[in-house]
């Protein structure tokens, strides 16, 4: 049984479709408590960024710190829109918001208690970011976060509205 | 079971034909921990703990396919044998998780493995963190109904999963069903879009049955619990609330007490642009609730108290971390962050933030039902086939069971360095929250420094200090005064620690680090953990080598935070996805 399974499993694999680009189909909140379906994310035909990040996660508050810094320019030269996705759970979802505003972040949060999408999306560990093209596309993503990583990150998002 | 795989695969075989078809997609991932242990008994790591394996191996692949509303999704897991640190019962390999699931954007219907949550978790969460080896899955179904905008109804039943165990029938491990509701006002009435004002309303129930096979006790076959939530946000103000209540439920747990369980959780926060503040309280009372009465430390866990202290990653902070009593705590906290504007006195050229965090948990108030001459248990929940205990509900118990005031500021100094630096002041029962009886309470300063030196654009240099000032070290408790409770003097004393990592972003670290336990009061127990990495990143794949010596816990190098267990040898992680 379990022979056939994993023999299906690896057919899957390699006679199946193609590697997934597109954006899950998992609804999560935002800071506000509205519901959002991932699917729908978009950016009038921009590229976005979709990071995952944790309040623990000193990388990624890091990241995040730079990013932050960054993000008016890079939205004066691309139009690019930033989604960070917070995979904090229950300890900490009502200090995510009071965090953001107090760190002054402006990026569109998003909160996937459960990880639902996190899980969609094969993040292991945080930090993870992942680049969509203007049609939600996946095009390039990235786990980790070293000093001036978000370099590479701009060059392929630049890529993308040459 | 043999049913669920054969109807499983036929759905695979299934989704295979159809693998042409344009919009069909795969993603996966993989990961592979492995590590080659050299017996190391100053450590805990013996001959007896790596059972004459030399070599730890967990890893797990798992593969998800989608066709439009359809997703389908398999993960294999193997522990051959499972790294020190981690449970032994999971021990095995195999398929661990399957699922398959159809999604209209009304009606949602999943069949096997699932992972959901009502609420805040108080009466069902099922969860998977891989990095701890914990996996309470419901293997049953689930359905999601959508009736209008906001409005999200949902049903399951199933059973949990624990480690490879067989689920076997009904009186070895319960069946777990509930129901959700949730209701966001805004969605359903549009005239709340022009006010400031948010609302949302949920309420849940869950029951678990169970037969009784305790020839002492009658327990109970159903259990059901219920739980209510609103929140409200009105401009910048933010107010959340969670309640819930669960009939008696006599466990091995709370020593077959019969009371019922309670769980409160309240959170007001204000935030604006570089400001925020939070305070939160929370009250837990005999709130424990698993699928087999019978179950021990997290097995078969129904439910998640979140515990709301700040939640510290740093190796020395991270050795005394808490975790939430479901017996019975009442907690709370207070976090206040803010940026300091750029180009202030304080502030500086590039502004600094600053959090400040407060937390404090004590048990609840308890007058004991006590047998004939039976003392006042400190722990359990009292005189087990009573009541066991009342507990006023407002009245706070008079033993402190953690505290955690800490404070961080982060400021980039000038076009080269970055600097974080955090104290932190603890209390921490060790007693209740590691359960060793008797053991001195740790009263601890921490202090935390970590600083980076960007070289040119994408290499980088930083460097982590850390000291942590125990009130129990080698000058002031002599060696012979721990004979008996070795146990409950492994980690304390003073402790000093050291990173240094050096990054070409955004592929390539090297790291060294060493953590000393100078001041442990058993001289046999000042130990060096000294390890260094070296890894490699490209796109989603993560090459990690490790040599040294590791103490278990959090660490975060590299670029990402991972939990780890004890270790001594080489270590090689692999993880990547597609």
């Amino acid at each position: 049984m379990k022979k056939t399974l994993v023999l299906l499993f690896l057919s899957v694999l390699f006679l199946g479709a193609k590697a997934q680009s597109d954006l899950p189909n998992v609804t999560l909140k935002n800071l506000d408590g509205e519901t959002i379906n991932i699917t729908e994310l978009q950016n009038d035909g921009k590229p976005f960024v979709m990071t995952f990040w944790a309040t623990w996660c000193g990388p990624c508050v890091k990241e995040h710190n730079a990013l932050s810094e960054i993000y008016q320019d890079w939205q004066d030269e691309t139009g690019v829109k930033i989604f960070a996705v917070s995979i904090d759970d229950s300890r900490s979802t009502p200090r995510i918001k009071p965090f953001v505003e107090g760190k002054g972040w402006e990026f569109d949060v998003l909160l996937d208690v459960n990880k639902d999408l996190a899980r969609a999306m094969n993040v292991s560990n945080p930090p993870h970011t992942f680049l969509f093209d203007g049609n939600g596309k996946m095009v390039y993503q990235h786990t980790g976060y070293f000093e001036g990583a978000e370099e590479e990150l701009y060059e392929e998002i630049l890529k993308l509205v040459e | 079971m043999r049913r669920i795989l054969l109807s499983l695969a036929f759905v695979f075989c299934a989704t295979t034909l159809f693998a042409q078809i344009e919009n069909s997609q795969v993603n996966g991932s993989f990961q592979i921990d492995g590590q080659y242990y050299k017996v190391d008994e100053a450590i805990g790591i013996t001959s007896e703990t790596i059972k004459g394996q030399k070599v730890g191996l967990n890893g797990f692949g798992k593969i998800n396919y989608s066709l439009g509303n359809f997703t389908a999704g398999i993960r294999y897991e193997a522990f051959q044998t499972p790294l020190s640190g981690f449970d032994t019962r999971l021990q095995g390999f195999g398929i661990a998780n399957y699922y398959a699931s159809y999604d209209n954007g009304t009606v949602a219907v999943t069949l096997g493995d699932i992972y959901d949550q009502f609420g805040n978790g108080f009466i069902f969460r099922t969860y998977e963190e891989w990095a701890l080896g914990f996996d309470n899955a419901l293997r049953g179904m689930r359905v999601i109904y959508r009736p209008a905008a906001g409005v999200t109804l949902k049903a399951l039943f199933g059973k949990q999963r624990l480690y490879w165990v067989e689920y076997g029938d009904a009186a070895k491990r319960g069946v777990v069903r509930g129901i959700d509701g949730e209701w966001d006002l805004n969605q359903s009435f549009e005239t709340l879009n022009n006010t400031k004002f948010r609302a949302t309303v949920g309420g849940s129930f869950v029951s678990k049955y169970q037969k009784n096979t305790n020839t002492t006790y009658t327990i109970p076959e159903n259990v059901g619990a219920f739980d209510g939530r609103v929140n409200l946000g009105y401009g910048r103000f933010a107010f959340t609330t969670e309640y819930a209540y669960k009939i008696n439920d006599p466990s091995a747990f709370n020593n077959y007490t019969f009371n019922a369980g309670q769980a409160i959780l309240a959170s007001l926060s204000y935030s604006q642009k570089g400001f925020g503040v939070i305070a939160q309280v929370k009250r837990v009372d005999n709130m424990s609730f698993k699928s087999d009465y019978k179950g021990v430390k997290n097995d078969l866990d129904i439910n998640f108290i979140p515990p709301i202290n700040y939640t510290h990653t740093h190796s020395l902070p991270a050795i005394y971390s808490y975790a939430t009593q479901p017996l019975g705590e009442m907690a709370m906290q207070l976090q206040v962050n803010y940026t300091i504007p750029k180009n202030t006195i304080i502030g500086g050229k590039y502004g600094t933030k600053i959090t400040a965090d407060f937390s404090m948990v004590n048990d609840i108030k308890r007058n004991y039902i006590l047998a004939e001459g039976q003392e006042a248990p400190t722990h359990i929940a009292g005189n087990s086939g009573t009541l066991g205990y009342t507990s006023p509900f407002f009245a706070v118990g008079d033993r402190k069971f953690f505290h955690d005031f800490n404070i961080e500021l982060e400021r980039r100094l000038n076009k080269k360095w970055k600097l974080i630096a955090q104290y932190i002041n603890l209390y921490y029962d060790m007693d209740i929250i590691e359960n060793h009886p008797g053991a001195p309470v740790v009263k601890a300063n921490i202090a935390f420094v970590d600083l980076s030196y960007r070289i040119t654009s994408k290499q980088s240099v930083r460097f982590e200090l850390q000291h942590l000032w125990d009130n129990i070290n080698k000058g002031n408790t002599t060696e012979e005064s721990t004979f008996g409770h070795e146990d409950v003097y492994k980690k304390r004393g003073n402790w000093a620690a050291a990173l240094v990592e050096y990054t070409i972003a955004p592929k390539w670290f090297v790291s060294v680090a060493d953590k000393y336990n100078y001041g442990n009061p058993i001289a046999g127990n000042r130990d060096h953990y000294y390890t260094a990495s070296v890894g490699y990143i490209k796109e989603s794949t993560r090459i990690v080598l490790t040599g040294g010596r590791q103490s278990e816990g959090m660490v975060c190098v590299g670029g990402v935070c991972r939990v780890v267990p004890a270790s001594s040898g080489f270590s090689l992680s692999i993880t990547t996805s597609f």
